[in-house]
C-alpha cells in the first residue's frame, strides 16, 4: 500500500461559517494503480488533492484518523518533511501548465531546480536527467528547449513539460488534478497515453482528479466518486462502470452525451443543485435531488457494502445475491 | 445562396495583422480561409475544430462585430456589412462560454434580461419587466430571481440567464461559443435539453461552436469541421461522423474519450509529417442542393 487515508476531513472557514469542503474521505492507492477521484465542481476532489500534498490554504484545518505515505504517518509531518517528500517521491501535474511554470525562468532552471532541491547532484546530471526525461515526454530537440522560456511552448509542449518536471526525481505516487482539459482532444489523447506508459514503466501510482467520465472509463483501475464532500461511491473501474451502485452515480453516468442517446432529444439530467457544504448537512447530501430519495435518508448514512471491493453511501443501493451476480456474464 | 437560408458567408477570408518587428511590413496570421456556407432556417450548424482553428474568428464574422478582409456575410440575403447593428442584433444573437464573465455582476437578473429591450426602446419600463419575466420563466427560473444578482446564481442558473438575454429580442438565429463547457456534466444536459426545447417553441436556427465531440453529434444537424482556418469537411452530422473523410476529422473522433470502459486511450501517433499530410489534404465540403 503506498498511500492510505482514512476519514480525511479538510475545514475551510469562510464569512458564512466553517465550510466542510471534505468529509470522512478514505481511499488507498498501491503501486502501479491509478486511481480516479471524479466529481462536480465544488465537490472536494481538488481539496482532497490538496490536502494529500500539503498545499492547502493556511486557514484551512486538516484531520485525518490516519494518513501514510508508504507506510509514514502524514498526519504528524512537519512541513520542512512534506516539504522533502513533495516533488521528490510525491509528486503532482496541475490542470494549467501556464500557471505551473514561472515565467521568467527558462525550462531548464525549473527543471533542474527540482532535481537539486531534492538531490545532492550538480546542475550538470540535473541537465542530464532533464534532456532525458524531456526525450522521454516527447519533445524534439530536448537540449534546445532547457534554454527557452514556458510562453515559447504551445500549451501541450508546456504540459509535457510539468509531466516531465513531476518524474524529475522519480516520483512513487503523482497526483495529477484535471491535467488535460485546458488541451485540445487530440493532445489530450496523446498526453494521457504517454502518462499511461510512463506510469506503467515506472511502477507508478497516480491519483487522477478529473470530471471526466469518458478520460476515467479509459484510463482508471479504480474510480471513488466524490458528491458534495463526501465519497459517495468506491469500486474497481470495471465494477463501477457495468455496475454503478449510488443513485448520483447512475444518474451522473445516463447525463454524459453519447451516440447511443437517440440524436436532438432530451437528455437525463439531474434536478436541482449541489447543497452549499457551509453547513454541515444531515442524512445523505443526494436526497434532495435523488428520486428515490424518502424519509429513511435524513439520517447519516455511512459508506455501505455492495459488492466485492465495492462501496455505496445509499440505503437504497441493495447488495447483490449471488444469484443476481452469476449472472452477469 | 439558397431560398430558406438565413446567414450565408461567401469566400470570407480573415487576416489578423501581426505585431510588426521595429521596421518592415507587419505580417498576417490567417484566420479564416475561404469559407463559405449557408445556415438554413431550422438547422443546427455544429462548427468543431482544435484550438486557434478560427471558430471564433469566424463566429464574430458571423455576429458582424469583425468584417472580414475578404469576402460577404449575407443575413436574409443584404451584406450585414451595410446593416446597422441594432438590425443585426434582432436577427442574430450570441451565448458566450463563460457565464461568470459574460453577466454584468452590478446588474439585477432583471435588468440584465430586459436590456436588449431596452436598448431597442419599443417598450416602457413596464413592459420590459414583464418580458423579462417571461424570459425566465421560460428558461425555467422562477421570477424569485428576477431581483438577485449573478454573483448569487450557479454557473447553470447564470447560462440561463444568458439564454433569456439572448432570446428576448425574439432573434431567428442564436450563436452558441461552447454553451456548456464551463458547465459541470449533470447541469451541461439541463443546458441542452433547455436549447433543444426553445428551438421548438421559438423556431430557431443555431449555430453551436464546440470541442466536445459528443455534444455536437448530440446537438447537431450539419456540422463543419475547421483546421487551420479551413473548413476541412461539411456535412450532415450522420454522414460526419459516421463516414468522416478528411483525415483530421477522423483524428478529432478517434481522440474523443467516450465513456466506454476498459477501451483505454487510443495511440494517434500524430506526428509532424501527419499534420503536413492533413493540411495539404483537399477539403470534403458538401454543398447542400
Amino acid at each position: 500500500m503506498l498511500l492510505n487515508v482514512e476519514n480525511l476531513n479538510v475545514v475551510i472557514p469562510t464569512q458564512g461559517g466553517p465550510l466542510h469542503a471534505v468529509q470522512d474521505v478514505s481511499f488507498n492507492v498501491s503501486k502501479g494503480e491509478t486511481l480516479c477521484i471524479v466529481g462536480e465542481s465544488g465537490c472536494g476532489k481538488s481539496v482532497t488533492a490538496l490536502s494529500l500534498l500539503g498545499l492547502l490554504p493556511k486557514s484551512a484545518t486538516r484531520s485525518a484518523s490516519r494518513m501514510t505515505f508508504d507506510g509514514k504517518d502524514m498526519i504528524t509531518m512537519s512541513d520542512k518533511q512534506i516539504r522533502a517528500l513533495r516533488g521528490d517521491r510525491l509528486s503532482m501535474i496541475f490542470q494549467e501548465p501556464m500557471t505551473a511554470l514561472n515565467p521568467l525562468h527558462t525550462l531548464g532552471r525549473q527543471l533542474t531546480d527540482v532535481y537539486m532541491a531534492h538531490r545532492r547532484g550538480d546542475r550538470k546530471e540535473a541537465r542530464e536527467r532533464a534532456v532525458y526525461l524531456l526525450e522521454r515526454v516527447g519533445i524534439a530537440r530536448a537540449a534546445e528547449r532547457l534554454g527557452q522560456y514556458p510562453h515559447e511552448l504551445s500549451g501541450g509542449l508546456r504540459q509535457r513539460v510539468v509531466i516531465a518536471m513531476a518524474l524529475m526525481c522519480e516520483p512513487e505516487l503523482i497526483v495529477a488534478d484535471e491535467p488535460t482539459t485546458a488541451l485540445d482532444v487530440t493532445i489530450q489523447a496523446e498526453l494521457l497515453r504517454l502518462l499511461a506508459e510512463l506510469q506503467k514503466s515506472m511502477g507508478l501510482g497516480m491519483i487522477m482528479i478529473t470530471h471526466d467520465l469518458g478520460l476515467v472509463s479509459r484510463i482508471a483501475d479504480r474510480v471513488v466518486v466524490m458528491y458534495a464532500g463526501q465519497v459517495i461511491e468506491n469500486a474497481p473501474a470495471k465494477e463501477l462502470f457495468e455496475n454503478p451502485k449510488h443513485p448520483y452515480t447512475r444518474a451522473l453516468l445516463g447525463s454524459v452525451p453519447n451516440p447511443s442517446h437517440p440524436r436532438m432529444q432530451p437528455l437525463p439530467s439531474i434536478p436541482g443543485t449541489v447543497p452549499s457544504l457551509v453547513q454541515k448537512m444531515e442524512g445523505c447530501h443526494f436526497r434532495d435531488r435523488c428520486e428515490l430519495a424518502s424519509e429513511e435518508c435524513r439520517v447519516s448514512i455511512p459508506l455501505l457494502e455492495v459488492g466485492t471491493e465495492h462501496a455505496a453511501r445509499c440505503i437504497k443501493a441493495e447488495p447483490e445475491t449471488s444469484v443476481a451476480r452469476s449472472a452477469v456474464p | 445562396m439558397s431560398e430558406d437560408s438565413i446567414l450565408s458567408l461567401a469566400n470570407v477570408t480573415h487576416d489578423f495583422k501581426r505585431r510588426r518587428a521595429l521596421t518592415g511590413p507587419s505580417p498576417l496570421i490567417r484566420a479564416v480561409e475561404d469559407v463559405s456556407f449557408d445556415v438554413r432556417k431550422g438547422d443546427i450548424l455544429g462548427i468543431v475544430g482544435e484550438s486557434g482553428s478560427g471558430k471564433t474568428t469566424l463566429a464574430k464574422i458571423m455576429l458582424g462585430l469583425l468584417p472580414p478582409t475578404q469576402g460577404e456575410v449575407l443575413l436574409d440575403g443584404t451584406p450585414i456589412a451595410k446593416m446597422p447593428r441594432k438590425r443585426i442584433a434582432e436577427r442574430i444573437q450570441f451565448i458566450f462560454q463563460d457565464p461568470y464573465s459574460s453577466l454584468n455582476p452590478r446588474q439585477s437578473v432583471g435588468q440584465i434580461v430586459a436590456y436588449p429591450l431596452y436598448l431597442r426602446g419599443q417598450e416602457n419600463a413596464a413592459e420590459r419587466d414583464k418580458k423579462a419575466r417571461e424570459l425566465l420563466d421560460i428558461v425555467g427560473l422562477s421570477s424569485r430571481f428576477f431581483d438577485a444578482y449573478p454573483s448569487q446564481m450557479s454557473g447553470g442558473q447564470r447560462q440561463r440567464v444568458a439564454i433569456a438575454r439572448a432570446l428576448i429580442t425574439r432573434p431567428d438565429l442564436l450563436i452558441c461559443d461552447e454553451p456548456t463547457s464551463a458547465l459541470d456534466v449533470s447541469v451541461q444536459s439541463q443546458v441542452l435539453n433547455l436549447l433543444l426545447e426553445l428551438r421548438e417553441e421559438f423556431g430557431l436556427t443555431y449555430v453551436m461552436i464546440s470541442h466536445n465531440m459528443a455534444v455536437i453529434q448530440h446537438m447537431t444537424t450539419h456540422v463543419a469541421v475547421m483546421f487551420l482556418g479551413r473548413i476541412v469537411e461539411m456535412d450532415t452530422s450522420e454522414k460526419v461522423f459516421q463516414t468522416p473523410q478528411h483525415p483530421y476529422t477522423q483524428l478529432l473522433l478517434s481522440s474523443t474519450l467516450s465513456v466506454e470502459q476498459g477501451a483505454g486511450v487510443p495511440d494517434l501517433n500524430v506526428d509532424a509529417d501527419a499534420r503536413r499530410a492533413m493540411r495539404d489534404h483537399p477539403s470534403y465540403v458538401t454543398q447542400r442542393v
